[in-house]
Order: C-alpha cells, then sequence, then structure tokens
C-alpha cells in the first residue's frame, strides 16, 4: 500500500514536470499566435485586440497559473484552427485512439502468448529455426509498411475492407471494431514476434531451475508443473515488457492511424503540428503523457504484486 | 555455430546497404528528381530496375538516394545521441549525488516516451526539414545512451585497477578519459548499431508522416506515402522502398543482436 501511495505520487510529480515544460516550451516559441491565428487579415489594430482578448499580454507565470487550473479541469483553451473547443474536439479521436490501442495490445497477448509456449516446447526442433527467422523479419517491418502490406492483400486483393472508409463507433460500434482491427494488426505484428521470442527464451530458462526439477521428481505430472509453476514465473518479465510497449504502441498508432485514415489523435496531431495549432498540440502531448505514465504505474504495481521482493 | 550464421546474414546485409548508399553518393542511373511524362508509372525493365513512379521519375535512383538520406541521417542522429549520452552517462555515473539524481530522474521521464513522439513535439515547435528532424531524433536518442553509459561507468568506476590509479593521485578527468572512457567501447559498439536500428525506423517514420526531408527530395518513407495513393493500380511502387527500409533494420538488429550476446558471454 505505501508502495503504491509513493508510485501515485511520483506520477504526479512527473506530470507536473511535463505540463510544465509543455507549457513554456510553447510560450518560448517565437511568433505571436494571435498573428497566426488572423492569418492575412492581420492589421496591427485586429492584432492587438486579439492580443488582448487571448490574454497574452499578461505576465507568464500568471498564464501557466491560469492554463493550469484549466487544465486540471480538463478544459485546454480554444483551438486555432477549429473555432470549438479543444476539450470537445480531441473527445471523440481519444476514445477512436485508445479502442485501437487496447486492441493491438489484446491482438498482441493473445497471440504471442499461446505461441511463445508453442516456440519453447517445441525449441531446438526445425520449426523453431523457422519460427526464430519468421520472427526476426518480422521485428524488422516498420508498422506503417505492414500496414500497406495488410491494406494489399485484405483491402484490394481480398476485399475484405475498404481502405480509407472508417467505420465511426456511433454509428456502429463492430463495424468500427472490425476497421480498426487490421491498424490494430500492424501495430500488434512487430511486439507479437518481439513478445513470444522474450517467452520462449524466459520458459526456457525458468524450465531448467532447480525448483522445477525438485517439482517433477516429487512425482507431479508434466502439465501441471509446467502451468502452476513455470508459466507463471514466465510470465512476469513478459508482463512488464508488453506494459513498456504501451507507449511504443501509442506512438505507432499516431504513424497507423495515417496508414489507414483513422481519425484519431494522431491524425489531429499531425495536422495541428503544420497548422501551427498549439493549444491542439499541447493538450495532445499531456494526453499521451498522461496515458505513458498512467501505463507505467499500472506495470509497476502489477510486477510488486506478483513479486513483492521487487521494489522499482 | 547458429549465433555466428546470424552474425554472417547481419554483415552481409548491413554491407550490402553500405554499398547502396555509396553508389547513392557516386552516381545513380538516372537523376532522383527528373520527371518523364512519357515514362509514368513505366513497369519493371532493365532501364528502369524498379520501375517508375506517378511523376515518371526512376524509382530505383530514388531508392539509392533515399538509402543515402537516411543512412546520413541515421548516423548523425546516433553520432548526437552517443556523444551526448555518453558525457552524460559518464560525468553522473562517476560523480553520483545529487547531480546524478535529478539528471537520472529527467533522463528516465523522457526515456519513457517514444522516440517519434518526442521528436514530433520538436518539429511542432521548430518546423520540419532535414536538420530539424536530426535535432529532435538526436536529443531523443540522448537518454538510452545516457543510461548504458551510466551503468557501465558505475561498475567500472569501483573495480580495484580505478582505486589504484586514484592512489596515485591521478586527477578525475584523467581517470576518465584514460582510464574508463576506453572499457566503454564494447558496449558501445553494440549499443550504437542498435541505435542505428532505431534510427533508420524512425526517421522512416517520420519521413513518412511528412516530417522529414523536403520534396522533391527522395526520402523511402515519403517514398511509401506517396505511392500508398496508387496502391490500387502500381502496387510494386510501395513495396520496393518498403523491403529496402526492412532489409536495412534487420540488417542492423542482426549485428547488433549477435554482437550484444558475444559480450555477455
Amino acid at each position: 500500500m505505501k508502495y503504491a501511495i509513493k508510485k501515485t505520487a511520483t506520477m504526479i510529480i512527473t506530470l507536473f514536470f511535463v505540463s510544465v515544460l509543455v507549457f513554456f516550451s510553447f510560450s518560448l516559441i517565437p511568433g505571436n499566435p494571435a498573428v497566426s491565428r488572423l492569418g492575412t487579415e492581420a492589421t496591427p489594430e485586429k492584432v492587438a485586440a486579439l492580443t488582448h482578448e487571448m490574454g497574452l499580454d499578461r505576465p507568464v507565470m500568471v498564464r501557466f497559473g491560469e492554463w493550469f487550473i484549466n487544465v486540471l479541469r480538463g478544459d485546454f483553451g480554444q483551438s486555432y484552427s477549429y473555432r470549438q473547443s479543444v476539450t470537445s474536439l480531441l473527445s471523440d479521436k481519444i476514445k477512436i485512439t485508445l479502442m485501437l490501442s487496447v486492441m493491438a495490445i489484446v491482438i498482441c497477448a493473445a497471440i504471442s502468448v499461446p505461441l511463445g509456449i508453442f516456440m519453447a516446447r517445441k525449441s531446438d526442433s526445425k520449426l523453431d529455426i523457422f519460427f526464430s527467422s519468421v520472427n526476426q523479419v518480422i521485428m524488422a517491418i516498420p508498422s506503417f509498411f505492414s500496414g500497406i502490406i495488410l491494406t494489399l492483400i485484405f483491402g484490394v486483393i481480398l476485399k475484405l475492407f475498404t481502405p480509407g472508409a472508417f467505420v465511426s463507433y456511433k454509428t456502429s460500434f463492430w463495424g468500427c471494431l472490425g476497421y480498426l482491427f487490421f491498424p490494430a494488426l500492424s501495430i500488434a505484428l512487430p511486439k507479437i514476434s518481439m513478445v513470444s521470442k522474450l517467452l520462449k527464451d524466459t520458459v526456457i530458462a525458468e524450465s531448467q531451475k532447480e525448483y522445477v526439477r525438485t517439482a517433477y521428481s516429487r512425482g507431479n505430472r508434466t502439465k501441471a508443473v509446467f502451468y502452476r509453476h513455470v508459466l507463471g514465473n514466465a510470465l512476469i518479465p513478459v508482463i512488464t515488457f508488453m506494459g513498456m510497449t504501451f507507449a511504443d504502441i501509442i506512438a505507432g498508432s499516431i504513424i497507423v492511424e495515417q496508414v489507414f485514415s483513422v481519425p484519431g489523435l494522431g491524425r489531429i496531431l499531425l495536422t495541428s503540428i503544420s497548422g501551427r495549432d498549439y493549444p491542439v498540440i499541447e493538450a495532445i502531448i499531456l494526453l499521451l503523457a498522461f496515458f505513458v505514465v498512467m501505463s507505467n504505474l499500472i506495470v509497476d504495481l502489477l510486477y510488486h504484486k506478483f513479486d513483492p521482493r521487487i521494489h522499482v | 555455430m547458429k549465433k555466428d550464421k546470424k552474425f554472417v546474414i547481419g554483415l552481409v546485409i548491413t554491407s550490402l546497404v553500405l554499398l547502396m548508399t555509396l553508389i547513392g553518393i557516386i552516381k545513380t542511373p538516372y537523376d532522383p528528381c527528373a520527371m518523364d511524362g512519357s515514362m509514368k508509372f513505366a513497369h519493371i525493365s532493365f532501364k528502369h530496375l524498379f520501375g517508375c513512379d506517378q511523376f515518371g521519375r526512376d524509382i530505383f535512383s530514388r531508392v539509392l538516394v533515399g538509402v543515402r538520406e537516411t543512412m546520413f541521417i541515421s548516423a548523425c542522429v546516433v553520432f548526437i545521441g552517443v556523444f551526448f549520452g555518453t558525457i552524460l552517462g559518464t560525468v553522473t555515473g562517476y560523480f553520483g549525488g545529487w547531480l546524478d539524481e535529478i539528471l537520472m530522474r529527467l533522463n528516465d521521464a523522457v526515456l519513457a516516451f517514444p522516440s517519434v513522439l518526442l521528436a514530433l513535439v520538436v518539429i511542432g515547435l521548430y518546423g520540419s526539414g532535414r536538420y530539424q528532424l536530426i535535432a529532435a531524433l538526436g536529443i531523443a536518442f540522448i537518454p538510452s545512451f545516457a543510461r548504458i553509459v551510466r551503468g557501465e561507468v558505475l561498475k567500472i568506476r569501483n573495480l580495484d585497477y580505478i582505486q589504484a590509479v586514484r592512489l596515485y593521485g591521478a586527477s578525475h578527468f584523467r581517470i576518465i578519459v584514460v582510464h574508463i572512457l576506453p572499457n566503454l567501447k564494447t558496449v558501445l559498439l553494440s549499443s550504437i548499431i542498435i541505435g542505428f536500428n532505431n534510427a533508420v525506423l524512425a526517421e522512416a517514420g517520420m519521413s513518412y508522416l511528412g516530417m522529414g526531408v523536403s520534396p522533391p527530395a527522395p526520402s523511402l518513407g515519403r517514398m511509401l506515402s506517396e505511392a500508398q495513393a496508387y496502391i490500387f493500380s502500381n502496387p510494386l511502387n510501395a513495396i520496393f522502398p518498403g523491403i529496402v527500409i526492412v532489409i536495412m533494420i534487420l540488417g542492423f538488429s542482426l549485428l547488433g543482436d549477435t554482437l550484444g550476446k558475444r559480450n555477455d558471454a
């Protein structure tokens, strides 16, 4: 319990530092946002008026305090290019990106755990060499390229889905999940090969330990020893690794959303970067930081629960 | 035996990539930016090994120059990461104390973010382009090197021979430069190769998103994203640059894996 409180406190401090960093780096860039917002209509009077209206003429510390309190309330200000509040702009897109990331994690776990166990049991056979080589190649395929290949095979040739025709979860939840399957698969593919390789290695290392030999010598059946003792211990590093890859998976979804034209956080982040829509960029960075730090916290707590000796 | 096989395959693939880089530097069969209206979407032939794209540009030449570009950016990125990472890691690992505590907390916070995300933030601040991309990815690569070097320095710092040199009255600077840094080279070699693997992946990803080298200069990632619009009619235009990216990453990862394991043994 004490451990959990300490970890949560560290998480809050980290998030505070991230928000300080984000706010000040975006306030320090040269150029007045009021000018870019007005675009071609910028006259000195209009700029002055808008600067005042946006509160940009006040001291930076006052603006930071106000911004920070608003962020805590879930208010990220107004988007420059869409005349809409950032919160309402992003609320749909967060759900889509989270759906995609969680799906990728689920696919990864569902395939890699059985595959890893299978590979460990068949180790040193011809099948193992085959799987290891395939794994090595799949690890080298970036998710945007595997996305294009999946589009080509399942979208263009087999016509299982229509590339680019995203189905919103509002019209059809299952349709949306169906469309997100291939993007999630292309994010998950390199992770599947990493996780299954890791699991195979840990299972093999674990089965050579003395307590396993003792368990056998007491007359236990192979399967019982394997599932009760070996697998339980071998899964601990795998769970940590999966938690660590969650950050990668979120980053991967930003790229893969572009491949499959999924209207999530990644797409709006890219359009906001090219349109210099700073409030939106700030909000997305903070949200992603929040997801990453949260997933790290969950992993640490799970890790501690599985193996109380560990204090990360 | 198997490990050696992996090493040899990795070495062959990486040499092939270096050869492509070299050809990209010296001479390509066609000007990578020259458009030829009569050759739009030309098929594979001896004249155009990989065919031509939507503007009639020779894809083989563009791939060669793209490989050169990716290798140049990755080399710069890895250099920035190794240079600053080694300084940071050596200083914090050797001296320890509150400086180490603060810098390593900061390091861990940065390390928690995927490099592509960090680079997107920096590019969001300073705009896109080749040098912004190098700076952005370079900064993102420092923490991982800093952590590896720090761990190694922590191990070496307390070895007997360092204590002995210290008794002789050697300065901290001399101990670090003469007695510690040379011992880092084996660890650094394998992490540099893994760094290349990650840098190629990140560069290709960023240029796929349109945050890399500005057009019409060719880059592998951008070629992929441009070819994606014609995937129904000309899928091969996307396949070639993609396969080259895979080959680059595969070569570096095979080499990095085997070198890392050799050091452990």
